[in-house]
Formats: structure tokens, sequence, C-alpha cells
């Protein structure tokens, strides 16, 4: 059980702190045809765009985008067990 | 417009009145799953649907090309459904959205709403149904809960991608037509959803091979179910 719960973290620590590096900086399918029917032109700056994480870089640095990528994994991974762990059933206790 | 690895709507593209209406949809969609989600969730699936979310942020950050020039990422919906179910799935990519907009600027917060909408809820809900459907095949074995796997996610793909153009024709800005914002976005979604597929099929398979007990869409079946 516990080796199953390490090992799939492990994964998705990996993937975002490796193999992001590897990803396709081509703009997403979205992306790409907001800008070429003149749509993303009415787009506006993002307000939390200058926090030090914008665009899953460190401070602007996008040689830190695994950096990123790892503190973005602990992040979800805190709010999502914090969340469902006051959600779930909890088991009587005896 | 020129981030290594941007995703999701951003501020803007559509009007107020309509980012509010989405952020409204989104509330009342997001309450109702996180009721309902308290039935799915207990000490052996909590941790499950953590390492999910994780998981599927970390997946979305993996642009992979699917035309020249143009990128597509793991939306996540129909994974997060079939290992969590669907309650618990949409909280799942809910969370993942709303991180990436407040830490990584990736998403705009007024478009928040439209982005949970199309790909927490309505991607996630599609792709459950669609696995529901055939989870008859899904139960054959491991070929089979990769098929149902597949196919629900690239059609949880394109319909949170159709989604944005409903969004867009309801109060989208820079009056592009209907039908050439469906046709474009429809088009290349296709393409992303074959990629969501192949990756979400890939996942299901690899934890039902180790943990059959714990995915939500073999709930019942008989452990002597073979998945190797």
């Amino acid at each position: 059980m516990k080796r199953f719960f390490l090992g799939f973290a492990l994964v998705s620590l990996v993937l975002a702190g490796v193999v992001s590096y590897f990803a396709s900086a081509d703009p997403d399918g979205l992306d790409y045809v907001t800008e070429e029917h003149g749509i993303a032109e009415h787009a506006r700056d993002h307000p939390l765009g200058g926090g030090p994480l914008a665009d899953y870089a460190v401070g602007g640095d996008d040689r830190l985008t695994g950096v990123a990528g790892v503190v973005g994994v602990l992040v979800v991974l805190s709010v999502a067990f914090g969340l469902f762990r006051l959600l779930r059933k909890r088991t009587p206790k005896a | 417009m020129s981030e290594p690895v941007a995703m999701h709507m951003s501020d803007g593209l559509l009007n107020a009145p309509t980012s509010l209406l989405f952020v409204a949809i989104a509330v009342v969609g997001v309450g109702v799953a996180l009721v309902k989600a308290r039935g799915d969730l207990d000490d052996r699936t909590a941790p499950l649907a953590g390492l999910v979310a994780a998981f599927v942020f970390a997946t979305q950050m993996l642009n992979f090309p699917v035309l020249p020039g143009v990128s597509g990422h793991l939306l996540g919906g129909a994974l997060a459904a079939i290992l969590v179910g669907p309650w618990v799935g949409a909280l799942c990519v809910t969370i993942v959205l709303v991180v990436q907009s407040l830490f990584f600027a990736d998403g705009g917060v007024t478009a928040l709403g439209a982005n949970v909408t199309n790909m927490a809820l309505v991607g996630t809900a599609v792709g459950f149904a669609v696995a529901v459907a055939l989870r008859g095949l899904a139960r054959r074995g491991k070929g089979g809960l990769a098929a149902v796997a597949f196919v629900s996610a690239l059609v949880n793909t394109v319909l949170a991608s159709f989604g944005f153009v409903v969004e867009y024709a309801i109060g989208g800005q820079g009056g592009v037509g209907f039908g050439t914002v469906a046709v474009a976005i429809l088009g290349v979604h296709v393409l992303i959803g074959i990629g969501e597929g192949l990756i979400t099929a890939a996942t299901v398979t690899a934890v039902a091979a180790v943990r059959p007990d714990l995915v939500h869409l073999l709930r019942g079946v008989p452990q002597k179910l073979e998945l190797k």
C-alpha cells in the first residue's frame, strides 16, 4: 500500500521536475486557435503574472521550470490531501 | 503569450457577464461535487485522490506536439473520474486549475469559472459517463480497460474544448463566427484527445495492474479478475 502511494508521488515529481524540460514550447490548441483568429488580442495580462512562479519559472528564470514543477506538485498534494482528509468519512473508532 | 507551458483561457477572451455566468456555474458545480465527494472518500481512497490531483498537475505541464507549431496537454477529467469517481475527480481537476491560476499565472482569474466548467466539470462528467457506458468492456481485462480509458478521455477532451466554443458564442470578444471557432477548436482537440487517450489508458492500466481495488470504475469487480 505505502509503496504504491510513494511510487505514484515519485512519478508525478519526476514528470514535473524532469520530463517538463522536454515539453513542447508551441502554443496549445486553445492558444493557437485564439491567436490565429485574433481573439487572443483581447487577452489581458494575468493579474498575478509578476508572481515568483509565474509561467512555471522561478523569478522569471525558465531554466528552473523543473523546480517550479516540483513546488507545484507539492502545493497541489498539500491542498488536495488537506481537502480530501477533511471530506472523507472517518472510520469510527471502537 | 509566448510562455513555454501556458494553457487555459486567459482573462479578457470572454466579456464580463459571460465570465461571471460561468463563475456561478462553476461554484454550483464544485459545491455539488464537494457534497457528493464525501460518499467516495474514505481512509483508503483519500490519499489516492490527492495523488491523482498531483499527477494531473504534473502531466498538464507536458505539452506534446499535435501539429507543426501546435501542442496539447492532458486535461485529466476522464483519468481522474475513472480512478477516483466523478465527484472527487472534478475536485482534483479544480484544485489543479486554481493552483495553476494563482501560483503560476496559468489561466486567467476571471476566466477560472469558464476553465473549471470546461475541464473540471464538463470533461470529468463526460469522461465518466462514457466510461460507465462502456464499463462491461472495462471489466473484461487490461485491453478492455485501456480501450475504455482511451475513448472516454478522447470524448472528455473534445467536449471540454466545445465548452469554450459555447462560452465564446455566448460572450466572446473579437466577433469570430461560431462555426469558424467550432471547426478550428474541435479539429485540433480531436488530435489532442488522442494524446489524452493514450496517456489516460497507460495511467489507468498501470494503476489497475497494481491496485485494481482502488480503481473507482472497477468497483464491485471480483478480485479474481486478472489485469496483468
